[in-house]
């Protein structure tokens, strides 16, 4: 399961992935996509259309019954819907957990924790528990965690989808610095339609269940993006273009 | 590092911790409570009870003069006897309880990593849990030699489904999500029991700790009364004497002390428990 990618520059493909599950659901159905270096691809779409089960196919947690993935998933940084934080570590000890895991020397796996710290601007927090952080900073813990182990492909699987409209903004910004300070692939999964388009370079619509890639949306806007692109005109027709193809996909 | 694209101090506020204040609360209910038990004593011994039943139950006054102010008189009257004889048992309570420890938790690991393993043995534990243990004094006697291995076996008998229902809940705690990261990560078995599951475990563990605790006190002197031999005897067989005999300060005073055995060993696991898990675990109010 672990095929080098077709093309030289493609991080992580999808070539004609469907998957059934056991019970007989078919969650997707021949979905092709690739993302290359310098990439950041977004996938939005109606709940329950299996969004969240490519993150799965790609980083190995299920495995598809149709169709190949190409992906190095020695080289998979995932953030999950929540935090995934161990309550009973610190946040230096948290982001240390997957260098930790991956056998890393102590000295070096705190000195890569306390670089990612400082990458997320958690600074000064590195002794709190994570019951005494806010959501927003517990994302933020979660998502150093991932960056520790430089990932080359990135994959988020809703992780802002419970913080507050504000919070989630700042992330969103947050998130874009390290994208093009790490220069990661990104596969971001979100509901929201402003939120993809203002992160990505490429919005994917899928259809609900069985999940199919039906819209395909290059987003023009360059890097480093300002908020008060979410007010320009561009903005919103691209917004409102994916919007109906989004409401198409309900049908 | 490029301090140019590293992010500024977030804007969000940390949560504050709570502080562990001193609350007048918390004393003046227990102080309350005990002022009215004396007062209900008081009341059983020298109103309610009849003339001539009325050393069953000495007045608080006559326990402190008649037990707790005499150090020895006779064979087994006084202080000292009941000390002794508490000493024995508790020692007894906490061997017992150390090997609950070990077996129990160790029985929870493996019935955590094997979901049939768990199935098979559930139903005996529950069974073991509920069954009158103390029936089965005979087949104890017979199967087994020396009254402080059958003391101990009742103690472990007892006090163990605490130990292994808490920490079996506890192993199976963690978080799909959290399960999942380790995953991804090709954590073995052992890694994850060890840096996931034992730590998520830790709370219930010492739930279930302070009930065993608490239990292995009960095993301890409920043991002494069927398994006893010469010389220094358990709590429970001095109670046994004291009752026969009708002796009410020595038998309320052995009481006393018994519970007092219990409540400081509960109190000492809450202490452990908020020492090893406080920082982190939000610790039920009260304890």
């Amino acid at each position: 399961m672990s095929d080098a990618p077709a093309s030289s520059s493609a991080l992580l493909s999808f070539n004609n992935v469907s998957m059934t599950f056991d019970e007989g659901t078919k969650a997707l159905d021949n979905v092709s996509f690739s993302i290359n270096a310098g990439e950041f691809v977004t996938v939005v779409g109606p709940s329950g259309c299996g969004k969240s089960t490519l993150l799965r196919i790609a980083s190995n947690l299920e495995a598809n019954t149709g169709g190949t993935c190409a992906i190095d998933r020695n080289s998979i940084g995932y953030v999950f819907q929540d935090a995934t934080l161990m309550p009973w570590r610190t946040v230096a000890r948290n982001v240390e957990l997957i260098a930790e895991l991956h056998k890393l020397p102590k000295s070096e796996r705190q000195r890569l924790a306390a670089e990612a710290i400082e990458l997320v601007g958690l600074n000064g927090f590195e002794e709190k528990y994570p019951r005494q952080l806010s959501g927003g900073m517990r994302m933020r813990a979660s998502l150093a965690r991932s960056l520790v182990m430089k990932p080359k492909v990135f994959l988020f699987d809703e992780p802002f989808g419970a913080l507050d409209e504000i919070t989630r903004e700042r992330l969103n910004d947050e998130l874009l610095r390290l994208f093009q300070h790490e220069g990661f692939a990104g596969l971001f999964i979100t509901h929201s339609i402003t939120e993809a388009v203002y992160m990505s370079t490429k919005v994917l619509v899928m259809s609900a269940r069985p999940g199919k890639i039906i819209a395909s949306f290059d987003v023009p806007f360059a890097y480093p993006r300002n908020h008060d692109l979410r007010y320009e005109p561009e903005f919103g027709e691209l917004c409102g273009k994916i919007s109906h193809a989004l409401r198409g996909a309900h049908e | 590092m490029n301090t140019a694209n590293t992010i500024t101090n977030p804007v969000e506020e940390v949560i504050p911790d709570k502080t562990d204040r001193f609350s007048f609360v918390d004393y003046i209910g227990p102080i309350i409570v005990f002022v009215a038990f004396i007062a209900v004593w008081y009341l059983l011994s020298s109103v309610v009870l009849p003339e001539q039943k009325r050393f069953l139950l000495p007045t608080p006054h006559k326990v402190l003069t008649d037990g707790f102010f005499v150090w020895h008189s006779g064979e087994r009257r006084g202080l000292q006897p009941i000390l002794l004889s508490l000493w024995d048992s508790a020692k007894i309570a906490l061997i017992g309880l150390s090997i609950t420890i070990v077996v129990g938790m160790s029985l929870a690991v493996l019935m955590s990593s094997s979901r049939w393993l768990e199935r098979a043995t559930w139903p005996y534990l529950v069974a073991v849990q509920s069954a009158p243990v103390l029936a089965l004094t005979p087949l104890i006697r017979a199967l087994i030699d020396g009254t402080r291995t059958q003391r101990l076996l009742v103690v472990v008998l007892i006090a163990m489904f605490p130990i292994v229902s808490n920490t079996l809940f506890g192993l199976l705690s963690a978080d799909k999500s959290q399960h999942e990261l380790f995953t991804l990560q090709g954590a073995s078995k052992w890694t994850r029991l060890v840096k996931l599951q034992f730590p998520a475990a830790l709370p219930n563990i010492f739930v279930g700790l302070r009930i065993s605790a608490g239990l292995a006190v009960i095993g301890a002197v409920v043991g002494d009364f069927y398994f006893r031999q010469g010389g220094v005897v358990g709590i429970g067989a001095q109670i046994d004497v004291y009752r026969n005999r009708l002796w009410g300060a020595e038998l309320i005073t052995a009481i006393i002390l018994a519970s007092t055995l219990g409540l400081v060993v509960f109190l000492f696991f809450g202490w452990v428990s908020r020492r090893a898990i406080g920082k982190w675990h939000i610790t039920n109010r009260g304890h």
